[in-house]
């Protein structure tokens, strides 16, 4: 048995102690916002946040989550709209969508850290994220906005309100 | 046409039908009695098919494709799958257009698999082959511009005036007087008016939908983690199946010891099917870990022994032994023995996997004798003489018959040509005939690439004879790959009648030599030819087919016949391309935008390349430096003609995504035979192009009044040649065979 944090809200799941925290999401809690690409570490479309630091869910044993906070896209905001999301349907990033939960997810947590970000933060923050389709470039310039609308607007205002991430 | 007319003669005697008070519920009755459905036809002898159109509760369902609530929710159902081309935008754009309701009031849905979708040019329900706007073009405009005059009919007879006089705008009908009817509210009246034919449709210099970039519907779904893929979809007591496949390509199961996997908790059963042997358990961790616990023997087969060396070797063989001609123009030998200046050159290029980022998966349920399938699927649906599509191959899976089998189609986390394949589906159907209960199977990423449909390797020898002048008067190119339309023709049919209904026409297959025996340039003496290697390496369509090898091949070779004859690559091309005029037009644009006659920044050299392929026209210039023995692509320029333009921000994404596409396999792409088997597995050692790498992009679309032409696809064959020849400018070393290596230099 394992509890910990998520989205807000506690958490209690009975699965074997190594089951990654994807599978955990995915089929035992049923958040599918999350999402399977490679099992290794390499692709990030798997990303969450544990602590409010992004790590590959595909990696963490559940184990490791014990008592921790974990929030997925799912838990980003209730309607949609953090200013990482608004810049993302601002700059119509997605294409076939598979990898974007998981650069959302990479972006917010550089924005987190880095309020203004350069083109070199973000290929280092972002570099661990692959899109098949190539949304590359629409990603920088959503990344590059989204700084934009959290300036406007308290960053990260919502995970902060739902107590989990920083 | 015929049985349109049937509906219509119906519709007019059917007393039950002829006053606004009908029910949406006589009037279907009514159709079903006359035994066809309520498709328009729109041209399709296809969709007029006696098995009409999928059933609806909809108040106002003309046709597959539009329906009508009461509440005034207009909804378009999408026949195409989405990957990631936007279409799900695209096509509700064409039908807003004619039925003048916005667009932000217009919401999509996936088309069950239905004959009614079976529609030209491929007669199946297929998104593949970038055909989705171009086959959708006209008979969604007409899909619009039907149903609006079925609504302002219904209009005109509740106001008790004339249809002309009636004002269609935003969604709603306008009285003269100034007072409107929504669409929802003429809808279960619009159900009983007589479908009009021939329906005019707009002008396209009235367009205010097409054209525009219209903010995509799928977005907000896609931001919030909220978009149904495959892997989400289905029951949510759905167990997880993860299959043991033989690992060399061909190899047969010849036993299996269940009891490691069945010791793994959360494993339920251990299921032999056609694909291997499948791990049923609670979720894809109990699954996958089963599965690789479990102690299989295979039978190899004769496959186990083939490797890339063998491989070549049988290609070179093919090639010296001669294939079969796909265009013999003037007579090369002759014009070669006469050259003056002669450049012969060996190309290769290996097998690729598509690697979409959602690996393969589906989902499937069989009860009470019927199966229902919710899969990540481009191809739902096909005649059963044809081999058929989704519900075809399920119900054959599962021992069923097609009219029990029903195909949901889910977002596609990436297709590129993967998902057209079907063997995901037919296991998923075959298990949940075999299991209690709905069952999803998910193929891990090692699953994914090791057991690919790949593009096929190839290896091509060209050789040309230039005059004084330096212009080619001779071209010659022979190559050797496997056929991928063979595997497509329906077992019943003979190979020489499979040659003759167009799988392989004059015995050649026409996706392995595309964009080589039409490439465009002006040379009298043309002969390209191809032979066929059978192998056991499974094969299959991956984005632009054969234009993303034949495509690399002719671009290059051109560009080294312009460096032989001492000519800048973008003049030499232009003036091959006289009687070309869109090559010419997008080879011009990306040379402008491009600044192809200013100096490349310092360390750094400019390449070009164009190909024509699924009816539209790309041009491409890269931008490449090398530093510390590593090519960067900095910059990338694309000029597109796809004809009319029906989402410019679209194209241009897809412009981008093909582009980057192109470039992951330019740089990095190779899946090795080894033993039988694919070596390579997952990202780490198949890698991917990332953000680190991606080069800025700049797309500058041609304006066209031409038919729309594909999209999805096109961008990418330029990609390659681009950056290899932009290397050659800057280091003089000619990339000839894919992935580029750098310092790396093959015969000449």
């Amino acid at each position: 048995m394992v509890t910990f944090r998520l989205n807000g809200q506690p958490r209690e799941v009975d699965v074997p102690s190594d089951t990654p925290l994807l599978w955990v999401l995915r089929d035992t809690v049923q958040l599918t916002g999350t999402k399977f690409g490679c099992g290794i570490g390499q692709c990030g479309a798997c990303t969450v946040h544990l602590n409010g630091n992004p790590i590959r869910s595909c990696l963490t044993p559940i184990s490791a989550v014990a008592g921790a906070e974990v929030t997925t896209i799912e838990g980003l905001s209730p309607e949609g709209d953090h200013p990482v999301q608004r810049a993302w349907v601002e700059e119509q990033v997605p294409q076939c969508g598979y990898c974007q939960s998981g650069q959302i997810m990479s972006a917010v947590a550089l924005l987190a850290q880095t309020a203004r970000p350069t083109d070199e933060d973000i290929d280092r923050a972002m570099t661990g994220n692959v899109c098949r389709c190539g949304t590359y470039n629409a990603i920088r310039r959503a990344i590059h906005r989204a700084a934009e609308l959290s300036a406007d607007a308290p960053v990260l205002a919502v995970e902060a309100e739902q107590g989990g991430d920083r | 046409m015929s049985d349109q007319r049937g509906v219509t003669e119906q519709a007019e005697t059917e007393p039950a039908v002829d006053s606004g008070g009908v029910s949406r519920r006589t009037f279907i009755k009514v159709v079903s009695v006359a035994g066809v459905g309520l498709t328009l036809g729109v041209g399709y002898k296809v969709v007029t098919s006696s098995a009409g159109a999928p059933a609806t509760d909809a108040a106002f369902a003309p046709d597959a494709w539009l329906r009508i609530g009461e509440d005034g929710v207009v909804t378009i159902m999408v026949d195409k799958s989405e990957m990631g081309q936007g279409i799900t935008t695209a096509l509700p754009q064409l039908v807003a257009e004619e039925l003048e309701v916005p667009l932000e009031r217009v919401a999509f849905a996936f088309a069950p698999a239905h004959p009614a979708y079976r529609t030209p040019p491929l007669g199946m329900q297929l998104t593949g082959g970038s055909t989705s706007v171009m086959s959708s073009w006209e008979p969604l405009r007409r899909v619009g511009a039907t149903a609006r005059l079925m609504l302002r009919e219904a209009a005109a007879q509740r106001w008790g005036v004339s249809a002309d006089q009636v004002r269609m705008a935003e969604g709603s009908a306008m009285h003269p007087d100034g007072s409107t009817l929504s669409y929802g509210e003429l809808a279960v009246e619009a159900a009983a008016v007589v479908v009009p034919e021939d329906v005019p449709l707009k002008d396209p210099s009235e367009f205010r939908t097409i054209g525009t970039s219209a903010a995509r519907l799928d977005i907000p779904l896609k931001t919030t983690g909220q978009a149904v893929f495959g892997v989400d979809a289905g029951p949510s007591d759905a167990r997880v199946a993860v299959i043991a496949r033989s690992p060399v390509f061909g190899g047969v199961l010849r036993s299996f010891d269940p009891a490691p996997a069945l010791a793994v908790e959360g494993v339920d059963e251990v299921v032999e099917v056609a694909a291997g042997v499948a791990v049923v358990a609670n979720g894809y961790w109990a699954a996958k870990k089963g599965r690789d616990a479990l102690r299989i023997e295979w039978d190899e087969g004769e496959g186990s022994t083939l490797d890339d060396a063998e491989i070549t070797r049988r290609f070179r063989a093919a090639v010296q032994a001669g294939g079969k001609a796909a265009r013999d123009d003037g007579d090369v030998d002759v014009a070669m023995a006469d050259a003056g200046i002669s450049v012969s050159s060996t190309y290769s290029l290996p097998y690729l996997a598509h690697a979409t980022m959602e690996p393969m998966n589906c989902t499937a349920v069989v009860e009470d004798g019927r199966c229902t399938v919710w899969a990540p699927t481009q191809f739902q649906d096909a005649p059963g003489f044809m081999g058929g599509g989704s519900r075809q191959a399920a119900a054959k899976a599962a021992g069923l018959d097609e009219d029990d089998v029903e195909v949901h189609t889910t977002f596609l986390g990436g297709g590129f040509g993967r998902r057209a394949e079907l063997d995901f589906v037919r296991e998923a159907a075959e298990l949940a005939s075999k299991v209690d209960g709905p069952v999803k199977v998910i193929w891990s990423r090692e699953d994914d690439v090791q057991h690919d449909h790949y593009r096929p390797a190839s290896y091509h020898e060209l050789s040309a004879a230039l005059d004084e002048a330096g212009r080619p008067i001779a071209w010659r190119h022979d190559m050797a790959l496997q056929s991928i339309m063979e595997n497509w023709i329906p077992g019943w049919l003979p190979k020489f009648v499979a040659s003759w209904a167009g799988f392989l026409p004059g015995g050649v297959d026409p996706t392995s030599v595309e964009a080589a025996e039409n490439h465009p340039y002006l040379i009298p003496n043309v002969r390209v030819s191809w032979a066929d290697v059978p192998l056991p390496v499974p094969i299959g369509f991956w984005r632009s087919v054969g234009n993303s090898h034949n495509g690399f091949v002719v671009e290059s070779f051109v560009d080294e016949l312009a460096h032989a004859a001492g000519q800048d690559p973008y003049q030499y091309r232009r003036a091959l391309l006289m009687d070309h005029p869109r090559h010419q037009a997008v080879l011009d644009a990306v040379a402008e935008v491009s600044g192809w006659n200013t100096v490349p920044p310092e360390g750094r050299a400019r390449g070009i390349a164009v190909v024509n392929s699924f009816g539209s026209y790309v041009a491409e210039v890269a931008e490449v430096s090398v530093k510390a023995g590593k090519l960067r692509v900095h910059k990338v320029w694309c000029a597109i003609d796809c004809g009319v333009v029906v989402n410019p921000a679209i194209v241009r994404a897809q412009m981008e995504s093909a582009i980057i596409y192109g470039l992951t396999a330019a740089l990095y792409g190779r899946i090795s035979i080894q033993g039988g088997r694919a070596v390579q597995s997952n990202f780490h050692d198949y890698p991917m192009l990332r953000m680190n790498d991606a080069p800025e992009v700049e797309v500058v679309l041609v304006p066209s009044g031409d038919p729309p032409g594909g999209v999805g696809e096109p961008g990418l064959p330029p990609a390659a040649p681009a950056v290899t020849n932009a290397l050659f400018a800057l280091t003089g070393q000619r990339v000839r065979d894919l992935p580029i290596q750098l310092g790396w230099r093959t015969s000449s």
